[in-house]
């Protein structure tokens, strides 16, 4: 039996924050028809250009149209992240929920490996893991495998905070009268318990897509990542760095509002009944 | 934070210098004969001044107070600003400050500004002046040199120099235990070293084996004292080490000992203390040189100094192409773990001249050097006069030419594809190290550039040591973009990169005998330049190894890179140079002008 | 109680250590170790080329590295940096208390901040009150961390600060989700039906079942501030541990690597272990079932 609250839910800010994203969602899609021009040619005679009719959002310093790089970016970024988050999520839920679930010494050794896998210089394994990859690997599969790995490593620090939730939860009455009906075991968790992470789940969904689109452009200085010349977010974020540029070509600000767009959106999208206030 | 401590105990040559917890005591710095600093004055009389108006504040009314402390503070400021003391900042800390252990840029700065040498390669003029030595004299077909020292010198400690110090430095440079990569420049051959006092003030060093432009290799070796306490700590340059926090700043200050003087008789150098910050953001360091806390930017990169010089125009410096190179090598070594069809594709001359010509150097420079790059025609740059081969030019941009050397190769396209002989499709890796935007935005060009002969590049960049780990141990690699710093004229430093024995030999190193009969060409008139004296035979048989180069094109030459740096306009008696260190290769004759003068 | 603590201490300290190996392990099996780029430098002679590469063969058993890690670890010898060229004993005690320091301002600054705008969230109850703080939550989670380093930088603010808005998005949007849900529940309901005052709804009513899942967030607080000290470290030049563990990594310096591994796992298990306490001595129920 899940817990209910009886609210009256605002759904316009859902609604608009749904229709944003699917917007952003089939524009990616459509980008090839919507680009004006290829995302890799390299336009030598408008380098850096400003935003015009020919190119909507200017020119990189490779002469590249921003705005097409900004909607193949968008597809790779928005599929791939969060494939990742709902993975990191998953891992998390399963291996926190299951240490507060079962309590006593499996909570503790568990509790032990989250914290050590903390603590462990994971920057190695992802070098490994470009020395295993052949150099010839598609950009497409390379950056595949790049989010695959992040959904692997980022499910230590929610697992925490899961199985601190779980704890709470395991003494609540509900579940004590699911008991007492005679439900055990792996029914209790996963129909009984689970669900009832759910904000949790739903918070540590949300942080991680934009914090696996940073992660996937901090590893292209391991070589892993999305490489040349598919374009990404990341990538594009990355261009921020230079401050100076960023204050005189304002247009390179877009990507940055979109992943802010889209990641509010999707906060305010994910809400359920029991999230909102009042 | 740690000072030199005068007083410690000698430290053995390896390590770095001794720190303690405890600075010296006013006292001590007195009996060692430091003058006190500018800096030091100006806060006794600070001090003093702000005692005084103390006194004469508490008898003035509040709004005349606050005009009087205003006006004092502006005078103060006005003051501390003009402290005779340079800045720029060190790419991170120095290993070492034992001048005989230097490999890194860091430690290579601390040595060029503290170290005493015998003989220095002037870096405008580019010719050979005594410094220590008087005179020298090279002779036995470049095995024996002969020096004689300049008199009534001393270690910053007052310790006397002579030539015993020579001896004991060459010594210590030749012993085979110790690894000296200086020690490693005069090894030609195995054997003992020879060094001995022919004199008061005269030297002899027999080297093993011939060494080419051996005089200029001792522009690289710091002279030690034999005698004095502090071994490493004292010094025969400008500057000695005078505080080091690291990973902070190091603190260098005036050598009161120095024994140069300018053409009026003023003691040098003129600059009190030269304060080293430990920076690797160049976005910081960018940043703070605006904002006139530091007085030189070395090595702008293209895009950082447009972006100074429309701000600063008098304050960017443009010296012209470097000496550094951009290069694109294949893998041609027997071992590598390559399909058979890759490695025929990299071994043949016709395939890596058409990749030559397919990459557009003119485009590189303009775009992503902004102009401020030169294309390169092989191994010299053009700023190199004597050693440069005025007969080479820089392959020309052309998709034709390139591919007329497919063609006759057995390449063929097929589609949007090129296909090799055996009809599989011409898709090769290229890896450059991560974290250079330059090598990124490179390998992008060169992408779009060879696309067009329809081949596929798939660009990879790496963390440097799984990048050296590929190129010199695994040799699981198929194309790299690297760049390579050069500090010398002399392209007999270069004898590890072109003799096919040499493990620098990139493409194929630590061959055991040369696979090529071009490779074995290379090495005899490599090694007829090293063991030549006479300057016109070494340039004529480095002018063939260009030669061989161009047409070989083992390594495909992009460009060499401007030059560029940052500095500040009150800093007098600049004169950039193209060699390194460009800015303050004169650090003994800079000095600190005006600091209100504009730099727009 | 001793008894406990000791036992806890003991756990924290095996833990750490066990850290250390598998991260010795990760080190030790990953690419680039033992390559030098002193290997690249033209200069250097067959031998000394050998020389460099015996320096480097010595740690490849990582058995006995780990064996005379230990050893030495006893008598206080924590190695020798290669990279560096100074004993790494000196190089903590030099930048551990900067990245203790950023460290601190980081989770209070960041858990201040989530929890304030929480909290904010929850008591205010408006609608749509939760957006503008969410797509704040959201431009930071969206900035790298270097972009945030560089802004504080040329707007010179300490870069420590923007540890904390690393930080608060994640406290952010976790506790705002468990206040809003804990705000909802009957108790609360019926105490705030009871005429209750809002603060002591808030602290006895809220705090109070929200409290291990607070606590929790507190202790992972400390391995997030820590990720983001070190990219913050090295765009700040802060000579911190942060950019120490990063120079470490780029030059595979494997006795500063497991040091800064320990470091580590001894800073997430003592923050995760004294945030365990806190619960217990504010809700002993829940402790008592998770011991």
């Amino acid at each position: 039996m899940k817990l209910r609250l009886r609210l009256k839910p605002s759904r316009t800010a859902q609604n608009i924050a749904l229709v944003v994203l699917f917007l952003v969602a089939l524009a990616s899609l459509l980008a090839g028809f919507i680009a004006p021009s290829p995302y890799a040619e390299q336009f030598r005679d408008a380098i850096s250009a400003p935003p015009s009719a020919r190119f909507l959002l200017g020119t990189d310093d490779l002469g590249r149209d921003r705005f097409a790089r900004l909607l193949y970016g968008t597809r790779v970024s928005l599929l791939l992240a969060p494939a990742a988050a709902l993975l990191s999520t998953f891992l998390a839920a399963l291996i926190g929920g299951l240490a507060g679930y079962l309590g006593g010494r499996w909570e503790r050794y568990v509790t032990a490996g989250i914290d050590l896998f903390l603590s462990l210089p994971w920057l190695f394994l992802l070098l490994a893991a470009r020395a295993l990859l052949p150099l010839n690997t598609s950009p497409i599969t390379s950056v595949a495998i790049t989010f695959l790995l992040l959904g692997c490593l980022g499910w230590a620090s929610p697992a925490r905070i899961i199985r601190a939730g779980t704890r709470t939860l395991v003494n609540s009455d509900y579940l004590l009268q699911a008991r007492a009906s005679g439900i055990s075991g792996a029914r209790l968790f996963w129909r009984h318990l689970l669900p009832n992470l759910r904000p949790m789940l739903l918070a540590q969904f949300w942080i991680s897509v934009p914090v696996f689109i940073l992660s996937e452009a901090n590893l292209g200085l391991l070589g892993l990542g999305v490489s040349e010349p598919l374009p990404s977010w990341g990538a594009m974020l990355r261009e921020l760095e230079n401050y100076t540029a960023v204050l005189q070509n304002p247009w390179m600000l877009a990507p940055v509002a979109l992943l802010v767009i889209v990641v509010g959106c999707l906060q305010v999208a994910l809400r359920t009944e029991d999230q909102i206030p009042c | 934070m740690l000072r030199i401590d005068w007083r410690a105990k000698a430290p053995a040559p390896q390590s770095s210098i001794a720190a303690t917890k405890t600075g010296p005591t006013r006292a001590s710095a007195a009996d060692q004969g430091v003058r006190p600093t500018n800096r030091r004055r100006l806060r006794r009389f600070s001090g003093l001044v702000v005692h005084s108006c103390s006194k004469v504040g508490q008898t003035l009314s509040s709004a005349n107070r606050a005009f009087f402390a205003t006006a004092l503070l502006s005078a103060l400021t006005l003051a501390a600003q003009s402290t005779n003391e340079l800045r720029f900042c060190l790419r991170g800390d120095p290993k070492t400050f034992n001048p005989l252990l230097v490999e890194d840029e860091n430690s290579e700065t601390v040595l060029y500004l503290t170290g005493g040498v015998l003989v220095r390669l002037n870096r405008y003029t580019q010719e050979l002046e005594g410094e220590l030595a008087t005179k020298w004299k090279v002779s036995e077909n470049g095995r024996r040199i002969d020096f004689e020292l300049r008199p009534n010198v001393q270690f910053s400690d007052g310790t006397p120099f002579s030539c015993e110090d020579v001896v004991f430095t060459v010594r210590q440079l030749m012993d085979p235990a110790l690894h000296s990569p200086q020690g490693d420049t005069f090894r030609s051959a195995n054997g003992p070293t020879e060094a001995k006092c022919t004199g008061p003030s005269s030297v002899m060093v027999r080297f093993p084996g011939p060494v080419a432009a051996l005089a200029a290799h001792f522009d690289q070796v710091g002279i030690m004292s034999v005698r004095s306490a502090h071994k490493e700590a004292a010094v025969l340059g400008p500057f000695t080490v005078a505080e080091y926090k690291p990973g902070t700043y190091l603190l260098l200050h005036r050598n009161p000992n120095y024994w140069k003087r300018d053409s009026n008789g003023k003691q040098l150098p003129y600059l009190d203390s030269l304060r080293l910050d430990i920076q690797q953001n160049r976005e910081l360091e960018l940043l703070r040189f605006r904002r006139g806390e530091l007085d030189i930017v070395n090595k702008l990169d293209p895009e950082m100094y447009d972006r100074l010089n429309t701000e600063m125009p008098r304050a960017v410096v443009d010296a012209g192409p470097s000496l550094d190179w951009e290069v694109v090598f294949f893998n041609q070594v027997s071992s590598a773990p390559l399909p058979e069809y890759k490695r025929r594709w990299f071994r043949s001359d016709e395939f890596r001249r058409a990749i030559s010509d397919a990459i557009n150097r003119e485009d590189i420079c303009r775009v992503v050097y902004r102009g401020h790059a030169r294309p390169a025609a092989g191994p010299v740059s053009v700023s190199n006069r004597f050693w440069l081969n005025a007969a080479l030019t820089p392959p020309s941009y052309s998709v034709n030419s390139a591919e007329a050397r497919l063609a006759r190769d057995g390449f063929h396209r097929s589609g949007d594809a090129l296909l090799d002989r055996d009809g599989h499709k011409v898709e090769f890796s290229m890896i450059t190290n991560s974290g250079n935007k330059l090598h990124e935005r490179m390998l992008a060009f060169i992408q779009q550039d060879l696309s067009k002969l329809g081949i596929q590049l798939n660009v990879v960049t790496l963390d440097f040591p799984s990048l050296i780990e590929r190129i010199s141990r695994s040799y699981n690699y198929e194309s790299v973009l690297m760049a390579f710093a050069n500090i010398d004229l002399d392209p007999s430093d270069q004898m590890n990169i072109w003799l096919s024995s040499g493990p620098n030999h990139q493409w194929n190193p630590s061959q055991k005998t040369p696979e090529t009969i071009w490779e074995a060409e290379i090495d005899k008139l490599m090694q007829a330049q090293a063991a030549a004296q006479d300057m016109k035979q070494r340039k004529a048989a480095f002018d063939k190894v260009q030669e061989i180069i161009a047409e070989k094109a083992p390594m495909l030459f992009l460009v060499n890179p401007n030059a560029l740096s940052a500095v500040s306009t009150n800093l007098k008696n600049v004169t950039p140079a193209l060699l390194r260190p460009q800015i303050y290769w004169n650090a003994e004759r800079l000095s600190i002008g005006n600091k209100y003068v504009s730099q727009r | 109680m001793p008894a406990a603590i000791f036992r806890q201490l003991r756990r924290i300290l095996l833990t750490a250590l066990l850290g250390g190996l598998l991260g010795a392990t990760l080190v030790r099996l990953g690419p680039g170790f033992g390559v030098d780029e002193r290997e690249l430098d033209n200069r250097l002679s067959q031998e000394s080329r050998q020389a460099i590469q015996a320096e480097h063969a010595r740690d490849s058993n990582i058995a006995m590295f780990y064996v005379r890690y230990l050893s030495g670890l006893i008598h206080g010898d924590l190695g020798f940096s290669r990279s560096l060229n100074r004993p790494v004993s000196q190089l903590l005690k030099e930048r551990l208390p900067l990245t203790l320091g950023s460290l601190a301002y980081g989770v209070l600054g960041g858990v201040s901040i989530g929890l304030a705008l929480a909290l904010l969230t929850a008591c205010w109850r408006v609608p749509g009150s939760d957006i503008a703080p969410a797509f704040l939550a959201g431009a930071c989670l969206a900035l790298p961390a270097a972009v945030i380093a560089l802004l504080f930088l040329w707007m010179n603010v300490p870069g420590r600060w923007a540890i904390a808005l690393v930080v608060f998005p994640h406290v952010y949007r976790y506790s705002k989700n468990l206040l809003v849900a804990t705000y909802q529940s009957p108790h609360v309901l019926a105490a705030q039906a009871k005429g209750l005052s809002n603060s002591r709804i808030l602290f006895a009513h809220v705090f109070a079942p929200a409290a291990p899942q607070l606590a929790a967030l507190v202790g992972i607080s400390v391995s997030l501030a820590f990720g983001a000290s070190i990219p913050i470290e090295v765009i700040s030049d802060a000579p911190g541990v942060g950019q120490l563990a990063w120079k470490a990594a780029m030059d595979r310096d494997l006795p500063l690597l497991v040091n800064i591994t320990v470091l580590v796992a001894l800073m997430t298990l003592v923050a995760n272990s004294l945030a365990d306490l806190a619960l217990a001595a504010w809700r002993p129920d829940v402790s008592r079932e998770t011991a």
